[in-house]
């Protein structure tokens, strides 16, 4: 009878612990949905200010602005990570801060020196535990990203690109794919790839024209960029979090069904041994009855 | 066309405003800037305050929008909206916040134990759980 009570608090303990992982599962769809929301709004102004930037940058030909000059010296890096500010999401965060690992090693062995700007506090966590220059980070964000609290961190990073201080961005995130699969994937942030500098088809920007700038030309591109690559950023990091969200739903979801068989399988355990103890009283009574 | 031009309002947040439009006021760095169709192409930065869009067999209607960019081709008219409140200085000090909070952040990293201390805890047991699936699995 000893091990029929330490069964039983055992499956009391996996049902604590399934209800837990089954109130976040729940949680985390509903959130999934706002997440996906949120990521498709997003799109139309990054698709707007794209066609803005690549028009500018064909047109106007006087003033090429600094995020778009590719430099030939690579001596610095600097890099933004984004990930997510609490765990319990699968292999979510784990996956990218692995190819940032990757990569950095890459870069140290050619003898690049990193700065990293953190998007998210796991990232952060392991950037300072690895010891790495973290330059600017920001943490809690939430479940809505806030332009307001990123503006900060993404201009220590620019800035330091604008005055030379690295030469090339890259950013790091999950790109959503679907609910059941997400990417970690390294994207060149700064200079501006070609690929970024194109206008979505459909939209007229052939060459031949340019705008009137008002007041004039040079803090309105500034502007213009800036703003676009702050529009990259938020979009990954609203992708980023649509894929926390799901890449949550699916752990805890596999994390309630498992704890469901090993319930199961204990509670079958706890019977039989109950059953063997009162067949063992029995045939004692029996057997206590036949000697008298 | 001719009489009428597009008009997109965006902020990276959301989409505030799509459709035709006969005419828009929209509050420009330089003053107040009135567009019919057929503009010549514009970009120029605008203030916060209201933009005023007349469409046709509509009322007057009024958006607010805090700053952004405007874009003027003849027959489009984009409003890059800001999300949020921007000046260099304040950007500037939300830049130095940053550096701030990462350089502090680095130094002491007592404060949200407790949250990791949980959920430490229910990683374990989660973990725990996967483990004890795969090793049935194997036995199986």
């Amino acid at each position: 009878m000893a091990g029929s009570r330490e069964i039983r608090n055992k499956i009391k303990s996996v049902k604590n612990t399934q209800k837990i992982t089954r109130a976040m599962e729940m949680v985390a769809a509903s959130k999934m949905r706002k997440a996906q929301d949120r990521m498709k709004k997003a799109r139309p102004y990054g698709e707007k200010i794209r066609n803005v930037a690549a028009h500018m940058s064909k047109a106007n030909t006087e003033y090429r602005h600094p995020f778009l000059i590719e430099r030939d010296t690579v001596k610095r890096v600097g890099i933004i990570v984004i990930t997510s500010d609490k765990g319990l999401c699968g292999g979510l965060n784990t996956n990218v801060l692995r190819r940032v690992l990757g990569e950095m090693r890459k870069w140290q062995a050619e003898g690049e020196e990193i700065e990293v700007c953190c998007i998210g506090n796991k990232g952060f966590g392991f950037m300072s535990r690895i010891k790495a220059n973290v330059i600017s980070q920001v943490v809690g964000l939430g479940d809505a990203p806030d332009m307001e609290r990123l503006i900060g961190a993404v201009k220590v990073v620019l800035d330091g690109y604008t005055e030379d201080r690295f030469d090339r961005v890259y950013i790091f995130y999950n790109r959503f794919i679907n609910t059941m699969k997400q990417e970690p994937v390294m994207e060149k942030l700064l200079p501006l790839t070609d690929d970024k500098m194109q206008a979505s088809s459909g939209s007229s920007a052939q060459v031949g024209w340019d705008y009137i700038y008002e007041p004039e030309a040079k803090p309105v591109i500034d502007d213009v960029m800036v703003r676009y690559v702050e529009a990259l950023i938020y979009q990954a990091v609203t992708e980023n979090m649509a894929s926390e969200q799901s890449a949550r739903m699916v752990a805890m979801k596999a994390a309630s069904d498992n704890a469901g068989n090993v319930i199961d399988e204990l509670t079958l355990i706890y019977n039989k041994s109950r059953q063997a103890a009162i067949t063992k009283e029995l045939s004692e009574i029996v057997g206590g009855a036949a000697a008298v | 066309m001719g009489t009428i031009f597009h008009l997109d309002i965006v902020s990276a947040e959301e989409s505030i405003y799509s459709g035709p439009v006969e005419f828009l006021v929209a509050p420009a760095q330089m003053g107040e800037l009135g567009i019919y169709p057929r503009h010549t192409p514009l970009l120029t930065r605008i203030k916060s305050g209201m933009v005023r869009i007349k469409a046709q067999l509509k009322e007057e209607e009024l958006v607010y929008v805090s700053g952004g960019m405007l874009e003027v081709q003849p027959d489009v008219v984009t409003i890059l909206a800001d999300t949020a409140i921007r000046s260099h200085d304040l950007d500037e000090a939300k830049a130095v916040e940053a550096k701030r909070a990462a350089e502090e952040a680095m130094r002491d990293k007592a404060s949200e134990l407790d949250y990791a201390k949980a959920q430490a805890e229910l990683m374990e047991a989660v973990s725990q759980l996967a483990a004890i699936e795969k090793l049935r699995k194997r036995r199986h």
